[in-house]
């Protein structure tokens, strides 16, 4: 039972997270084509379009990634997590048909039309079909994340008498206090990454001497993306996001943020340190006291709930785990707005083209937004632990009962390999893409 | 309302069929018959041009059953575990194929997403095929052995075969004789579609063999349609006591004859829409012939301890599927927009089409 749990946990950690490493960059790409191609519509100069065009190519091969590692998502509430998907499929099954219907045919359909039909449709339909793409990549994170949010703050059901939780409330699947915080963090995150990946081309081309004008426009644009962003996304979506962990899940809070034990008065912030668990410390601390109280309450003096206030078992499982994901994610978040702010700061000085060093440094934090997004959402997932939804079910209690860890291990092993070629694959597809810059589409 | 979402899912999935079932036919076309590169190409190119969009049917199918039929749901996919994964690595490594194929100019880097084109296909088609057998016959729920069941009423699991590939053994396995004899139907049945498919979006030098080959496959449609009627007693005491009892559903086989019969004809259509449209009819009526045979089960016992599944007692709560009503329908109404929209501005043919990359 304890195998089978393991491999189940490990086959859907490694899958979504191979998953969102798309739609992560694909919903704020979307938001930077639109305003491309909305640029061109105004200024009629056609550079814009191009870079629409340039970056709706990337778009592409990400969305098609996206789509075939999602397949499995669906398919895995099914196959792995039966258990779950009976007791719960009245409920979350609507967010995810919802997500199906209403977002998927959307991007797919418009994304087409958007490659295909530039020349058969003319420039303002052009922009439209490019919107409805960027409308339909959102409303799909919106319905994921309702349905995430019901697995961390259940809302709007009734738990019948053979176990089975039924949906007695479809609009408080919306208005679920965790949602708007969360969607809202998750998309400026995303927001990020798009913003990281563009400037990231744009100081390639720049310092390669090469599609310079598109280099120039990409770091502009990008950098004002980004520094916008990655502000909003500490405050104030984080800070909320945040402070509903405090409210509907304490003990996680205590978990991510390493707190052992209450102490008197307020609580100290810890920047660095290794959770200790035998001794119930954290090692090697460097920490500013009384700030994480002022964060959470805007008081000092806050008394903030430690672990040892709770029971073993609504502890999260894996307190390390989640400590790091938390603080890795936290501080990215603060290194991206010093570099976008810096660029910010050169580029309205006129100075940032010739600034080889930090064009490097733009170039190589690339990376790092995806870094960041994934732990955010392991700072979600593992504060979960040690529930499938919080407080009511647990996660040992939702796998499938007739799947042995066997075939599971299997089935596990087959998707790391096919997704290491899949990720070698689209590496060489979007370097190359990249490498021939937009100039090449103008046949 | 349970029978209203029956209906829609069985929609969304028989359209599935029909729209990315030719896109499995292409690839078994592609495999055996294309030998010109420039046919390659274009045969490629013409399933390449819109499986992701035809696969999204897939996916809403999925989450609509999740939806309104969880117990059903959640069942089935962990029964039909481990084919069902296998399913899925074919259908990325499909996908990829055709993602990646025109990428280089070189001669083996095409031949070898064209093998993986071509086989992932054949044995996605061979597995719906087999997963319809799977649930005509149905399964042994609750996983009953000497009396005692091992799981609660409404779970099983099957692996992937028994060594006995018979579908009467008390130790069913996924693939027997009879599945499998349903899976060559499939394969067969969507290479027809995948040809008609070809010739009707493509100019491609093959157009005139595969109306030959459409009717040599439908001779051997023809046969194995009536074996696997002769043997359908064998796994379903009663196969036409549903169609005595409901005269209205013998709609259903007479679609698929329809078809059946009218492909015999491919060569002397005057239209090439009319051959998509017959085997258009094919998937239809085979489909809903299968399921219909059942109704109102969804997954036949074979013990006697535990009842079969049906559409009352695996579906949602009435709640639940009323609301989902509403949003299903402006949902509905916003998709066949969407799908007028694409075919105004992408329809005809696909050989000069400037495709993306």
């Amino acid at each position: 039972m304890e195998d089978m749990l393991f491999y189940d946990r490990m086959q859907f950690a490694f899958t979504i997270t191979f998953h969102y490493l798309f739609p992560q960059l694909t919903m704020g790409l979307s938001l930077l084509i639109v305003y491309f191609k909305g640029k061109y519509l105004r200024t009629k100069i056609d550079k814009y379009n191009t870079a629409a065009k340039f970056l709706m190519k990337i778009f592409a091969i990400n969305f098609t990634m996206g789509v075939i590692t999602g397949i499995p998502m669906e398919f895995q509430f099914g196959t792995n997590w039966a258990k779950f998907s009976d007791l719960a499929g009245n409920i979350i099954g609507q967010t995810l048909a919802m997500e199906g219907l209403f977002s998927f045919f959307l991007e797919s359909s418009f994304l087409a039309l958007f490659i295909f039909g530039e020349k058969l449709m003319g420039q303002k339909l052009h922009f439209l079909t490019g919107f409805l793409v960027f409308l339909g990549s959102w409303a799909s994170g919106f319905f994921i994340l309702a349905t995430n949010a019901w697995m961390q703050h259940p809302v709007g059901y009734e738990i019948l008498e053979n176990g089975k939780y039924v949906l007695t409330n479809f609009s408080a699947l919306f208005s679920n206090p965790w949602l708007i915080p969360a969607f809202l963090h998750n998309q400026l995150a995303s927001v990020v990454t798009s913003a990281f990946v563009v400037t990231g081309i744009g100081a390639y081309y720049v310092l390669r001497n090469q599609n310079v004008e598109y280099g120039r426009m990409f770091l502009s644009t990008g950098i004002v993306f980004g520094l916008v962003s990655s502000i909003l996304l500490a405050f104030p979506t984080g800070d909320w996001a945040a402070k509903n962990v405090v409210k509907y899940q304490p003990a996680t809070f205590a978990a991510m943020e390493g707190i052992f034990e209450t102490e008197e008065g307020g609580a100290e912030i810890i920047l660095i340190g290794q959770p200790n668990m035998v001794e119930k410390k954290i090692d090697n601390k460097i920490a500013v006291p009384g700030i994480l109280s002022f964060l959470t309450y805007q008081n000092w003096n806050q008394q903030i709930a430690g672990m040892n206030e709770f029971r073993d078992d609504e502890i999260p499982t894996d307190v390390p785990g989640l400590y790091y994901s938390y603080h890795m994610m936290v501080g990215l978040g603060t290194i991206f707005m010093g570099i976008m702010a810096l660029a910010a700061f050169l580029l309205w000085r006129k100075r940032l083209f010739g600034s080889k060093y930090l064009l490097w440094v733009i170039m190589f934090a690339t990376p790092f937004p995806y870094i960041a997004n994934t732990a955010g959402w392991y700072t979600a997932e593992l504060g979960r632990q040690p529930w499938l939804v919080h407080g009511l079910l647990r996660t040992s209690e939702g796998i499938s009962p007739t799947v042995s860890s066997g075939n599971t291990l299997f089935t596990l092993l087959g998707f790391i390999g096919l997704y290491i070629l899949l990720g070698l694959l689209f590496l060489l597809l979007v370097g190359k893409t990249i490498y021939v810059g937009p100039e090449s589409q103008k046949h | 309302m349970e029978i209203f979402w029956y209906i829609i899912i069985s929609i969304l999935l028989v359209t599935f069929f029909i729209l990315d079932g030719y896109d499995f036919g292409v690839g078994i076309i592609h495999l055996f018959f294309a030998r010109k590169e420039n046919d390659k190409k274009v045969i490629a190119k013409s399933a390449g041009l819109f499986w992701d969009s035809n696969e999204v049917w897939l996916v809403v199918a999925g989450g609509m059953l999740f939806m309104a039929f969880p117990t059903f749901y959640a069942s089935v996919f962990s029964g039909f575990y481990l084919p069902l994964i296998m399913v899925l690595w074919l259908i990325i490594l499909r996908a990829i194929s055709l993602e990646f194929r025109s990428q280089f100019n070189a001669q083996m880097w095409k031949d070898m997403w064209d093998k993986i084109f071509g086989v992932s296909s054949l044995l996605l088609a061979l597995f719906f095929g087999i997963a319809l057998g799977n649930i005509v016959r149905g399964v042994n729920l609750g996983g009953i052995e000497n009396g005692i069941s091992k799981y609660e009423a409404h779970y099983f699991f099957l692996p992937l075969w028994d060594s006995s590939f018979s579908p009467g053994n008390t130790h069913l396995g996924v693939i027997d004789w009879f599945t499998l004899t349903i899976g060559l139907i499939a394969v067969i049945v969507l290479a027809i579609h995948g040809a008609n498919w070809i010739i009707l979006k493509t100019n491609s030098s093959i157009n005139n063999k595969l109306k030959s080959v459409v009717f040599n496959l439908n001779i051997a449609l023809l046969l194995l349609t009536v074996f696997s009627l002769s043997i359908w007693h064998i796994v379903n005491p009663s196969p036409i006591k549903n169609f005595i009892d409901k005269p209205y559903f013998i709609i259903f086989p007479l679609l698929y004859l329809t078809g059946l019969i009218g492909l015999f004809f491919v060569k002397r259509l005057k239209k090439e829409i009319y051959g998509f449209s017959l085997s258009i009819l094919v998937i239809i009526g085979g489909i809903t012939s299968s399921i219909a045979s059942i109704f109102p089960v969804v997954l036949p016992s074979t013990n006697d301890v535990h009842a079969s599944l049906t559409i009352y007692n695996t579906a949602a709560n009435e709640y639940g599927l009323n609301v989902a009503l509403g949003w299903g329908i402006v949902g509905l109404i916003l998709l066949s927009i969407y799908l007028i929209v694409q075919k105004r501005f992408l329809g005809g043919k696909i050989d000069d089409m400037d495709y993306g990359h």
